[in-house]
């Protein structure tokens, strides 16, 4: 196993072989065209994403079903589901708040991913932005909520940047792979806010266990609906989330940085021939990335919980993964499913409430809905009679 | 193209031998001026217990001085990394720095102190077990080109399987329920990656989500309700005799449950399958040269099943671990990262199982030694101590990424023209 490690450097991607290097013209009539989704197979990105839905809800209920609930309480829990989500003004503004930090760290996730980057760290980013945002809010007194809450946020996103950075650099510079070394910082994460919520400055007065103080009024995001009913939570992040997408989506297709990003993640090889600093351009995304999720995080605690606590982002990192990969990486697709992971998410706790099945049952389901749409394939060969010109005139993109 | 990637080769070494070696001197002042003890204080370690047949005295060391001369070894360590690169020595000091870091906190912690020595090794051993099953499982796959990010989930499916079969039908039905769902997931993992060219790392990591999933809503779906399906009754440790009675050694290699020795033996004969055989040898070429090992009339596809398939098993083995080589009760997510620790230890072992179990040995020494520390009332918190075995792994993957070469045809899927 002794051979010349010439060849093995990480950053030296294996379709940068000499051979494909220099018809520089149609490489580059390839990279104009985005390929993660493509515009021409409509049919693809519409009919995959629901019929994966559909036979990963199919595939719950046959689990439901092995785990002995019966067939009733079945039906009784996607009825739950659908009441949950979408069947009131509450419903839909629970399944919206529930959506808001899915998406902003989805956007994270989905623009590394452009940029040829695995970002499994968000819940790690969102628990240090979180927090970071969570001691804004309750340090500075006396500010205007004009100043105060922007500021709150902005250090909770800067900070989430600075952690994701970590990652970054250790790629960069040594080549670390940043699935590894994000996980690691996920888990050093859940520690250090463990560890922080217990000090005297941070944690609330008169309380032994792990739990923060309060955010300040001036750095909580306003709830929206409060004229309709005081209780619906939906709050101001919706907002921001929407300029997030806007914003994402103008970094990612119509800036030079955004440019850079998408050619390093496509080709590797083609993005140092053109002159792109392949490590400035793997630290960026990664900061950038933080940074969504790190205001993911914030807007959790400023916009809902009001806190800090241990395990307060409760999984939505990882559950951003799977809304970035369904949503193809694309701003807007990530929206779209980061609204469908919203309201399973709502749905699955009215689920668990009327129906009595656990709202574990709502990650099972998700994962399904990634995996058949990872495997397009897989999908095609169970539909076949729904994909059969398209697969025989065009051959996809496999 | 070619002469670019060689000219950029060296540069990327220096970076990271920089770095590794400045965040060796950095411990080195940390051991130097946090860990502080009298000049006149003695650390002792336990190895006999006074029932053994063998009694062997206590080993005794003067703790400022071992402190010191540790801090002096790091700090040399870490300016020849920063200084002259890391070259072929990278590896191996970074394992020596990262033992006597280890040891310099050990005897830090005991001075003035006595500590068992012997229990120490024992629950090193035992700790490294399921990390050096996990990295067995990710060579047998990514040395036929196939990364298995998922090893964290099939470890998780072992536990769990582990401990409803355990508690159904007893510990033996357990471990080898454990092993067929480890199966079934490689299985899910080979049929996605190999059949259906999912991209591996996206396929791994939903691997992991779905068996997280699963695992939690049947804990809280069905355990909570039916207890007795979550008890199982745990292997317990036996002594293999006269071995057994051999002082430190015995206790620490041949007083272990069932999982330690399971462990020994899978990496003995992997070790001989990949190197000594026939087989291995064919593995290997369809890791590094798929298309070669095809036109030599190698089945490519099945290769990889049969070897992903059986990381499944192997990983599925180390999660029983989880729950019937220790408390017998499955509890939700209670790998914690483990599988990947576990992949760190694969990269530091440079894809041997050999140098896999002795990286997962001290991985597994980092893992006891926190325990330890908590117990001997230090003031670091405990929170920084259990984020050691992490950092440890980030250290690792930063300074030998490079260094070890992965099989050549990694993460490539393999079509037939």
């Amino acid at each position: 196993m002794t051979r010349a490690p010439s060849d093995t450097a990480p950053d030296a991607a294996p379709d940068a072989a000499p051979d494909t290097a220099p018809d520089t013209d149609s490489r580059l009539r390839a990279l104009l065209a985005p390929t993660i989704a493509t515009r021409g197979d409509l049919r693809e990105v519409v009919l995959i994403p629901l019929l994966a839905v559909f036979l990963a809800l199919v595939i719950g209920a046959l689990i439901m079903m092995a785990t002995s609930v019966a067939p009733a309480t079945i039906l009784k829990s996607f009825v739950a589901m659908a009441d949950g989500s979408l069947g009131s003004m509450n419903a839909i503004s629970e399944t919206l708040t529930a959506s808001i930090p899915l998406v902003m760290a989805g956007l994270g996730i989905g623009l590394a991913f452009r940029a040829g980057l695995f970002n499994i760290g968000a819940e790690g980013q969102m628990v240090v932005g979180g927090l970071a945002t969570a001691i804004a809010a309750f340090s500075f007194t006396g500010l205007p909520m004009i100043l105060h809450l922007p500021l709150a946020l902005l250090i909770g996103m800067s900070v989430g940047a600075v952690y994701a950075a970590i990652a970054g650099v250790l790629r960069a510079t040594t080549g670390a792979h940043e699935v590894i070394s994000t996980i690691m910082l996920n888990l050093i994460s859940f520690r250090l806010l463990d560890y922080l919520l217990r000090q005297p400055y941070i944690q609330k007065e008169g309380r032994a266990d792990p739990i923060s103080r309060a955010v300040l009024e001036t750095a909580e995001l306003p709830r929206l609906l409060t004229f309709l009913d005081p209780n619906l939570r939906l709050h101001l992040g919706l907002f921001i989330m929407l300029a997030a997408v806007a914003i994402v989506w103008w970094l990612l297709f119509r800036s030079k940085l955004g440019f850079a990003f998408r050619i390093s993640g496509e080709n590797p090889g083609a993005a140092r021939y053109a002159g792109i600093r392949a490590g400035l351009t793997v630290v960026l995304a990664m900061a950038i990335a933080g940074a969504l999720a790190g205001l993911a995080g914030a807007t959790q605690v400023s916009g809902v919980l009001g806190r800090a606590t241990p395990g307060f982002t409760a999984g939505i990192g990882f559950d951003a993964i799977a809304v970035a990969l369904l949503g193809r990486s694309h701003p807007v697709g990530i929206l779209l499913a980061g609204l469908l992971f919203g309201a399973l998410e709502a749905g699955g706790r009215q689920m668990q409430v009327d129906a009595g099945v656990s709202i574990d049952m709502i990650s099972i389901i998700q994962a399904l809905i990634i995996i058949f749409v990872a495997a397009p394939l897989l999908i095609k060969r169970l539909f076949p009679p729904l994909f059969r010109n398209r697969v025989t005139a065009g051959g996809g993109h496999e | 193209m070619n002469s670019q990637t060689t000219a950029a080769a060296p540069r990327a070494i220096d970076w990271r031998a920089s770095i590794t070696g400045g965040a060796l001197i950095l411990l080195a002042l940390v051991i130097a001026f946090l860990l502080d003890s009298p000049w006149d204080s003695v650390s002792t370690f336990k190895i006999s217990r006074p029932r053994d047949v063998w009694v062997v005295g206590h080993l005794t060391l003067p703790s400022q001085w071992f402190t010191t001369i540790a801090a002096v070894v790091l700090a040399f360590l870490g300016t020849r990394l920063f200084l002259k690169g890391g070259g072929r020595w990278t590896t191996l000091s970074l394992a020596v720095a990262l033992v006597i870091l280890a040891m310099a906190f050990l005897v830090w912690a005991t001075a003035g102190k006595s500590i068992s020595l012997t229990g120490m090794l024992q629950a090193t051993v035992v700790r490294a077990v399921p990390i050096a099953l996990a990295a067995l499982g990710g060579i047998l796959c990514e040395r036929v080109g196939v990364i298995n990010i998922a090893i964290e989930g099939m470890l998780l499916a072992g536990a769990f399987a582990g401990a409803l079969f355990g508690s159904l039908m007893g510990g033996w039905a357990g471990i080898i329920c454990a092993m067929l769902i480890g199966g079934v997931f490689g299985l899910l993992l080979a049929v996605l990656v190999i059949t259906y060219r999912v991209d591996q790392i996206i396929a791994g990591v939903v691997i992991n989500l779905f068996v997280l999933g699963l695992t939690s809503y049947v804990s809280s779906q069905v355990f909570a309700e039916f207890r007795w399906l979550n008890k199982a009754t745990p292997f317990r440790a036996f002594k293999i005799p006269v071995l057994g009675d051999i002082p430190l050694v015995g206790p620490v290699l041949f007083n272990q449950n069932l999982f330690v020795y399971g462990a020994l033996i899978l990496v003995t004969l992997s070790t001989y399958y990949l190197f000594h055989t026939r087989f291995g040898l064919r593995a290997r070429a369809v890791g590094e040269h798929p298309r070669a090992a095809d036109t030599l009339g190698i089945d490519v596809i099945k290769t990889r099943y049969a070897h992903v398939i059986a990381a499944g098993m192997v990983a599925g083995f180390g999660g029983a671990w989880f729950t019937l080589g220790s408390v017998g009760r499955f509890d939700e997510n209670m790998t914690f990262g483990r599988g990947f620790i576990g992949l760190a230890a694969m990269i530091f072992g440079r894809w041997h199982p050999l140098g896999a179990l002795a990286a997962a040995l001290i991985f597994g020494f980092a893992d006891s030694l926190q325990q330890k520390l908590s117990i001997l009332n230090t003031p670091i918190p405990s929170e920084f101590l259990s984020m050691a075995p992490y950092i440890a792994t980030i250290v690792v993957v930063a300074g030998l990424v490079g260094q070890a070469r992965p099989p050549a045809a990694i993460g490539k899927p393999y079509v037939k023209d």
